[in-house]
C-alpha cells in the first residue's frame, strides 16, 4: 500500500516537522511494515509554470514530426513575452494549456534545462509530458493538457503536487484495514497520540423501499450490499488533477472519472466499490452462486468459465460481475472517450459497496488466477460497517465532480450479525510479554485500537469493525504489546529442563562429514532437482528400482521435475562445473536425503486442527510420505596426491572411492563388508559392493568404485572419475557406536612375513580372512604389504600377496617355534581354502 | 679376567711399572686429541678403553700380583683408567659439538618448501554455520528435532494455524508433489519451512519442549544472487507453562551475543504470522559498525547498508491454536519460536556477496571455512 504522506495528514495532524522518514520509523515500530520513502520531486527545481499554446509551427524535413510553438506563460519568465518551444509531441493543439519547464529549472532525474538550439530553431525550454515529471502513468503517452480554467503563469510544481513523499507499507496478511490510507492514518494516530478525523465518519441517509432492486440469495457470501444510483452525469467531465494525482501517487492509472472516483473512494476507505451502467443493467441485481459452467466476460476482456462456489452479481440476464473480485464487461460504465463521439457515454450509475465472505473471495481470486485490488482487500478483511459510507462519499464525488444528481433510494441488504467480543483476563497481555502493564495501560491501549472495553479483572472486548483480525485473546495482547513498543520488552531467559546434547544420529552425521573432510573431501550441497534422463545416462537398467521418482508439480524447470534417487547426479555436476571452472583435483562429499516413492502412492489426508490428531491419523499421513533416507557419497577425479618436490603424484582411483566407505563405516562404527560388484554407473570390473549385516542377514548399502567410462562419456566427467554412495542411514542403524577397550600386550611382538601366491581373481579380503582364521588368536594384527603379478615368476593367472603378520601372546614371550608355528597353520587354511602357495 | 695367581712370580709383572701404565695413558690421551672425528674417536675408544686395550690387560694383571702389591697397583691403573675415560669424554663433547656445529647445518632443509601433497577438504560454511548455532542451543539445554523434506500439507500449512483459505498460504511459493493420478492433489510439499518439525516434536514429546529445528527448506524461487529456491533454515521452539516475550526476546540476545561477541542486542517489530500470535519481525544490530554508520556518511557500512540493523528472520509466541491443533493445553502452557535463513546470515557474517557461490559446489569457495565456522 502507497501512502502519500500528504493525504495522510487530511486526516491526522502530524507536526509540520514530520518528515516521511520520522513516520516511517513511528509506523514501524507500532507494526506497519514501511519499506521505503519516495521522495517525489526531491531533485525537482522550477520554474515549471502554466503555459497556454500560441501558435504551432509545422517543422518540415526532420525523421519525425516536429513543431515549433510560442507559448504564453504569463509573467513566468520576466518578460511577459511568448516563451519559444520547439516540441515533438502532436497531442495538443493551440489554445490549450500545458505545463512549461523554463530554462534554468531541473527536471526529475537531474535533467538540467538551458535554452538551446534544436531542429535548427532555439528552444526556451520544454513542454512536458507526465513522464518527465515523474508523475507516473497517465494514460495520455504524451503532454500534459491541464482544464482549460487552469490559470496561465501558475506554479506547475505546486498545481501538480509534485513534491511529496510516498509511504511503501508491505501490509500483512492480517492488516487488510490497512489497504487504505483510513487504515494507515488510524495506525498514525495511535503511534503519535493524536486524534484521527475518520473519512468513514459521514452522514448517510437510511435504507428505504425505493432504491435500485437488489436481491440477495446467498447471505453467507454476501452479509451486506449498499445500493446507490446517481443520474445526470455529465459526459464530459474529467477527473480533476488533484484526484489524479492521489491515484498516480498511490500507483493507480487514471482511467475516466466515474472510475477513478470509485478507486479513489476504495483507497481512502479501503471499501471495494463497483459502478454499473444504469442503462446496461437489467433488472434486479442479484447476488448467487454461479452455476457450473456459467461463463462470463470480465473487464479485463477474458471470458471465464465461473465454478459453482463462485460467488457471482447478476442481473436479469445472468452474471453481470464476478462479485469482489472484478466487473463484468457487460455493464461497463463508458466514458466519452472511450465511446464514439460520447454517444453511449453512460450518464447513469449504480454503486455497489457490498461485503463479501473473505474465504469465497480467496478461492475464486486463486481459481481464476486474478487477483485484483478489490480481491486483495475482501481475502483480508474490509470493514463492513463501512461499505454505507463508501457509497455514500462515491455519490457525493459524482454529484460533485460530474455533476450528477444522487437519487433518494437506497438500498441496503444487511445480514444480521452481533459484533464480536472477546472476553479476556486484564491481565493477560502481562503474562504474554513478561511485563507488568496493568489494567489501566491494556484498557487505554485496546481502546486506541477502536475496542469498547468493560469489565475488571475479567474483560470484555468487542473489537471494532475494521479489524476481524482481531479474534482471540492473544490478538488482544498483541495490540497492547506492540503499542507499548516492542523495544521496551525486557530480555529475560527461561529455566529449562537439562539437555542430553546431540543424538547418536545427529553426532554420527557431523563425524562423518569431519571425517571425510579430513580426508581432503569438500562438502558441496546439491539441488535435489534431477532429469529423468540422468538415469539413462547413469546406464541404469530399466528397472532399477532407483527409476522411480517422486515429482513435483510445479518444478521450478520442466527439465528437472524428479527429486533425486541418488546423490551422484548433484554431486557430478559440482565436480563437472569445477573442472569446467579449472579446478581438476577433485574431492567432493556430500550427505543428504534422497527421495524413495513408495510401491503405492497415497493422498495426504487434511486433518483437523481444533484437536490433537489421533496416532492413527499421524500414522496415515506418515504413510503416504516417500521413503526419505540420509545418503552420503564422495566423487573424485584428478589426482588425489599432487605431485611436488616430494616426488610423484598419485591419480585418485577407485581404491580412494572404497577407502571412503571404509572412512563412513569407521565413523559408524559398523563392519562393512566389501565385495566385487556389479552396478549401473560403475566400471564393471572396479565395482565394489558395500554390504552389511542386519539381524543376521547381510543388505546392500552402497557401491564404490570407478565410474563406467560409458557413463563418464554421456556425463562428460573427467577421466576414470570414481565414486562411492552410501545409505548413512542404514549405517546407523546397525552401528554400535561404543568403541571396546583393547587389552594391550606389553611383550615382545614376532613378526613373520609371508608370501602367497594365489590364482588372479582370488579376491585379497578373502585370503587375509582365512590367514586370520589360520593363525588363531596369537596374532595381533596382519597387513598386505605388496601385490606382485610376474606371469614368468608366478605363472600366468596368478598372484602373490605378501603379508606382514604379527604375532604376541598376552601373558609371556613367544619363542620363535610358537610364532612360526602360527604362521604355519594360518598359511595351511589359506592353502586349503584358497590354493594359496608359500612362495619360496 | 684371569683367575687369581697362586703362584706369581713378581719379577715377570713388569706391565704394572708406574711408568708403563703412565705411557699408556698418554698414548690413549693422544690419540683421543688426534680423533678429528666422531668414528675416529670411537676407533681410539676401543683401542685404548676396549677389553684389549693395554690399560685393560694391566687391570687384569693386578689379579696375578702378591697381595701387598695389589693395592698400590690398583690405584695406579684406575688413576689411569679414569683419567682416560675423563678425557674420552671430554672429547667426545668437543667433537659433538663440532659436528652439531657443522654436520646438523649440513643437513638444513628449506622448511618454506610448500606441501599441498593432499589438500585439505572442507565442510560447507552452511552446514557449520548452523551446527554452530545448534550448539549455541544444545549448550542450553535444546534438543535438536529433525523432520522429513517432503512433508504432509497438514505439517506444513493446517497445524501451523495457515488453512486452506489462508492469504499466507497462496504466498509461500510452494513446491507441490504429484499425487498418484499425477494431478497436484497428493496434501504433499516440499516444505517450505522447518515449522513442520515444531508440529512434529509436539506431538512426540510432553510439555515441556525445547527444540530446535535445522534443516533444507524450498520455495520456488529462480536462483538468482540473492535468491535460492532451496535454503536452509533454523528454527527453535519453546513451550513451558509461563513462558513470555520477554523470554523469546532474551533468548535471541543470548544468540547474537554467542554468534558475534559481547555486547550484542536484537530489536522485534511487529509482524504477522500465522502461527504465532503476538508476531514479530527481528532484527540484530550490526555487528560491525554497532550502529555507528546511522547517519554518518563518513562511515559507511557495507554490512548493513547504514540501517545500523541486520534483519534476520521472524518470531512470535506459538499461536495458541497452533497449540490445541497439537493437543497442548493452551490455557496452561505457553511458548515462543523463532526462525530464519542460513543462508542470509552467512551472507553478512562471512561477506559472501553472491548466493549462488553458495549452491555451486565451487571448491574455491568452500575450502577456506575449514572444518568448524
Amino acid at each position: 500500500m502507497r501512502v502519500p504522506l500528504s493525504w495522510l495528514r487530511e486526516y491526522v495532524d502530524l507536526p509540520a516537522t514530520q518528515t516521511g522518514r520520522d513516520v516511517q520509523a513511528k509506523l514501524i515500530s507500532a507494526g506497519l511494515e514501511v519499506e521505503t520513502v519516495e521522495q517525489l520531486g526531491a531533485d525537482l527545481k522550477g520554474p515549471l509554470v502554466v503555459g497556454q499554446v500560441l501558435t504551432i509551427e509545422e517543422l518540415e524535413g526532420f525523421k519525425k514530426p516536429i513543431r515549433f510553438c510560442t507559448v504564453d506563460v504569463g509573467q513566468a519568465n520576466g518578460t511577459g513575452e511568448p516563451q519559444e518551444i520547439v516540441c515533438g509531441a502532436r497531442n495538443f493543439a493551440v489554445g490549450d494549456k500545458v505545463v512549461v519547464v523554463l530554462p534554468g529549472a531541473v527536471l526529475p532525474g537531474g535533467f538540467a534545462i538551458s535554452a538551446r538550439k534544436t531542429y535548427g530553431r532555439n528552444s526556451h525550454g520544454m513542454i512536458c509530458s507526465s513522464d518527465e515529471l515523474g508523475m507516473g502513468d497517465d494514460g495520455t503517452k504524451g503532454i500534459i493538457v491541464l482544464p482549460p480554467e487552469t490559470e496561465v503563469g501558475k506554479d506547475a510544481v505546486e498545481l501538480l503536487e509534485l513534491v511529496d513523499e510516498v509511504l511503501d507499507i508491505a501490509v500483512t496478511a492480517n492488516r487488510g484495514d490497512c489497504l487504505s490510507i483510513r487504515g494507515v492514518a488510524r495506525e498514525t494516530a495511535t503511534a503519535y497520540g493524536l486524534p484521527l478525523r475518520d473519512p468513514a465518519l459521514l452522514d448517510v441517509p437510511g435504507p428505504n423501499a425505493f432504491g435500485y432492486p437488489v436481491e440477495v440469495s446467498d447471505r453467507i457470501g454476501c452479509d451486506r450490499f449498499t445500493a446507490r444510483t446517481v443520474t445526470g452525469l455529465d459526459p464530459e467531465a474529467r477527473s480533476p488533477i488533484w484526484l489524479k494525482r492521489r491515484l498516480q501517487k498511490v500507483g493507480m492509472r487514471p482511467i475516466s472519472l466515474a472510475v477513478d472516483i470509485t478507486n479513489y473512494v476504495m483507497m481512502e476507505l479501503g471499501q471495494p466499490l463497483h459502478a454499473y451502467d444504469r442503462g446496461l443493467v437489467q433488472g434486479t441485481i442479484g447476488v448467487r452462486r454461479a452455476e457450473e459452467g456459467e461463463k462470463i466476460a470480465t473487464l479485463d476482456g477474458v471470458t471465464r468459465t465461473l465454478h459453482a462456489e463462485d460467488l457471482v452479481i447478476t442481473d436479469e440476464r445472468g452474471p453481470i460481475g464476478l462479485a469482489g473480485v472484478m466487473g463484468g464487461a457487460n455493464t461497463e460504465i463508458a466514458d466519452h472517450d472511450s465511446t464514439e463521439n460520447g454517444a453511449n457515454a453512460s450518464t447513469e450509475v449504480v454503486i455497489e459497496a457490498a461485503h463479501f465472505d473473505q474465504v469465497s473471495i480467496a478461492r475464486t481470486a486463486r481459481r481464476h488466477k486474478l487477483s485484483s485490488e478489490a480481491s486483495r482487500r475482501f481475502e483480508r478483511g474490509v470493514d463492513p460497517a463501512a461499505a454505507a459510507a463508501a457509497a455514500q462519499r462515491t455519490v457525493d464525488l459524482l454529484v460533485l465532480l460530474a455533476g450528477g444528481t444522487a437519487e433518494a433510494g437506497v438500498t441496503e441488504v444487511v445480514a444480521p450479525s452481533a459484533p464480536h467480543t472477546i472476553t479476556v483476563p486484564a491481565d493477560h497481555p502481562d503474562k504474554v510479554a513478561g511485563v507488568v502493564y496493568g489494567r489501566e495501560t491494556v484498557v487505554r491501549r485496546l481502546q486506541d485500537v477502536g475496542c469498547d472495553v468493560y469489565g475488571q479483572d475479567e474483560l470484555i472486548v468487542t473489537v471494532p469493525s475494521w479489524r476481524p483480525d482481531l479474534a482471540e485473546a492473544n490478538d488482544l495482547a498483541e495490540e497492547v504489546i506492540r503499542l507499548e513498543g516492542y523495544e521496551n520488552l525486557p530480555s529475560t531467559l527461561p529455566k529449562l529442563p537439562s539437555g542430553r546434547g546431540l543424538t547418536h544420529r545427529q553426532r554420527l552425521h557431523r563425524r562423518v562429514g569431519r571425517a571425510l573432510a579430513g580426508a581432503g573431501y569438500v562438502e558441496a550441497l546439491n539441488y535435489p532437482f534431477l532429469s529423468e534422463q540422468v538415469f539413462d545416462q547413469l546406464g541404469l537398467d530399466a528397472d532399477d528400482p532407483a527409476r522411480r521418482v517422486v515429482r513435483l508439480v510445479n518444478p521450478l524447470s520442466d527439465e528437472e521435475p524428479a527429486l533425486r534417487t541418488s546423490l551422484l547426479p548433484g554431486l557430478l555436476g559440482a565436480l563437472r562445473r569445477n573442472d569446467g571452472r579449472g579446478s581438476h583435483d577433485l574431492a567432493l562429499f556430500e550427505t543428504g536425503l534422497v527421495f524413495l516413492p513408495l510401491e503405492e502412492q497415497g493422498v495426504a489426508a487434511s486433518l483437523p486442527v481444533d484437536r490433537r490428531p489421533t496416532g492413527e491419523e499421524i500414522a496415515s499421513l506418515g504413510a503416504v510420505l516417500p521413503g526419505q533416507p540420509r545418503h552420503v557419497a564422495v566423487v573424485l577425479a584428478g589426482a588425489r596426491e599432487q605431485a611436488g618436490w616430494w616426488g610423484k603424484g598419485r591419480p585418485a582411483d577407485w581404491a580412494d572411492a572404497v577407502e571412503a566407505a571404509r572412512a563412513v563405516a569407521r565413523e559408524t562404527g559398523v563392519e562393512l563388508i566389501i565385495r566385487k560388484g556389479q552396478y549401473g554407473p560403475w566400471h564393471p570390473g572396479r565395482c565394489a559392493e558395500l554390504a552389511i549385516t542386519v539381524d543376521g542377514a547381510e543388505r546392500v548399502v552402497g557401491h564404490a568404485g570407478e565410474l563406467h567410462p560409458r557413463v563418464v562419456k554421456a556425463l562428460g566427467l573427467p577421466a576414470r572419475t570414481s565414486a562411492m554412495e552410501l545409505d548413512l542411514d542404514a549405517l546407523e542403524q546397525v552401528g554400535d557406536g561404543t568403541p571396546q577397550a583393547p587389552s594391550i600386550s606389553t611383550f615382545p611382538v614376532a613378526t613373520q612375513d609371508v608370501a602367497l601366491v594365489v590364482e588372479e581373481y582370488v579376491p585379497a579380503a578373502d585370503v587375509e580372512t582365512a590367514l586370520r582364521e589360520g593363525a588363531g588368536e596369537l596374532l595381533e594384527s596382519i597387513r598386505l604389504f605388496d601385490v606382485y603379478e610376474n606371469a614368468e615368476q608366478l605363472g600366468e593367472g596368478r598372484k602373490s600377496l605378501a603379508y606382514a603378520l604379527r604375532f604376541r601372546a598376552t601373558d609371556r614371550t613367544l619363542t620363535v617355534d610358537e610364532a612360526s608355528a602360527a604362521r604355519d597353520a594360518a598359511v595351511a587354511l589359506a592353502a586349503e581354502r584358497m590354493g594359496a602357495v608359500l612362495r619360496g | 679376567m684371569s683367575a687369581p695367581n697362586k703362584s706369581y712370580d713378581p719379577v715377570e709383572v713388569e706391565a704394572l711399572k708406574p711408568e708403563e701404565i703412565e705411557r699408556m695413558r698418554d698414548e690413549a690421551l693422544a690419540a683421543f686429541a688426534a680423533a678429528d672425528s666422531l668414528d675416529a674417536l670411537q676407533e681410539a675408544k676401543v683401542a685404548h678403553t676396549g677389553g684389549t686395550s693395554p690399560l685393560a690387560l694391566a687391570n687384569r694383571e693386578i689379579g696375578a700380583l702378591p697381595p701387598q702389591a695389589k693395592a698400590a697397583a690398583g690405584k695406579l691403573v684406575g688413576q689411569a683408567r679414569g683419567a682416560v675415560n675423563k678425557g674420552l669424554a671430554a672429547r667426545q663433547t668437543e667433537l659433538e659439538a663440532e659436528r652439531d656445529a657443522r654436520v646438523l647445518v649440513e643437513e638444513a632443509v628449506d622448511v618454506t618448501l610448500p606441501y599441498d601433497r593432499v589438500p585439505a577438504g572442507a565442510r560447507h560454511p552452511l552446514t557449520t554455520l548452523s551446527e554452530r548455532i545448534e550448539d549455541v542451543f544444545v549448550a542450553m539445554g535444546y534438543e535438536v528435532a529433525e523432520g522429513p523434506e517432503v512433508e504432509a500439507e497438514w505439517f506444513n500449512f493446517d497445524a501451523l494455524n495457515i488453512g486452506p483459505d489462508h492469504p499466507a498460504r497462496g504466498e509461500a511459493d510452494t513446491f507441490f508433489i504429484e499425487g498418484p493420478d499425477g494431478s497436484g492433489d497428493s496434501g504433499v510439499v516440499l516444505r517450505t519451512h522447518t515449522s513442520p518439525v515444531q508440529i512434529r516434536s509436539l506431538l512426540d514429546r510432553e510439555p515441556p519442549v525445547y527444540v530446535i529445528c535445522p534443516g533444507r527448506v524450498y520455495r520456488t524461487d529462480e536462483l538468482d544472487a540473492t535468491h535460492t529456491p532451496v535454503f536452509h533454515q533454523v528454527e527453535l521452539l519453546a513451550v513451558d507453562e509461563g513462558l513470555t516475550m520477554a523470554d523469546l526476546k532474551g533468548t535471541l540476545d543470548h544468540m547474537v551475543q554467542s554468534l558475534f561477541g559481547e555486547g550484542m542486542k536484537t530489536r522485534l517489530r511487529p509482524n504477522f504470522f500465522p502461527f504465532t500470535e503476538p508476531s514479530a519481525e527481528m532484527d540484530m544490530v550490526c555487528y560491525v559498525c554497532r550502529g555507528e554508520s546511522v547517519g554518518n556518511p563518513d562511515r559507511p557500512c557495507r554490512t548493513c547498508s547504514s540501517e545500523g540493523w541486520i534483519e534476520l528472520g521472524g518470531c512470535g509466541m506459538v499461536n495458541p491454536k497452533v497449540l490445541t491443533a497439537c493437543g497442548v493445553d493452551p490455557e496452561k502452557y505457553s511458548g515462543f519460536a523463532f526462525g530464519f535463513g542460513i543462508e542470509r546470515m552467512l551472507m553478512f557474517r562471512h561477506n559472501v556477496e553472491d548466493m549462488r557461490d553458495m549452491v555451486e559446489g565451487d571448491v574455491r569457495f568452500t575450502r577456506p571455512f575449514g572444518m568448524e565456522i
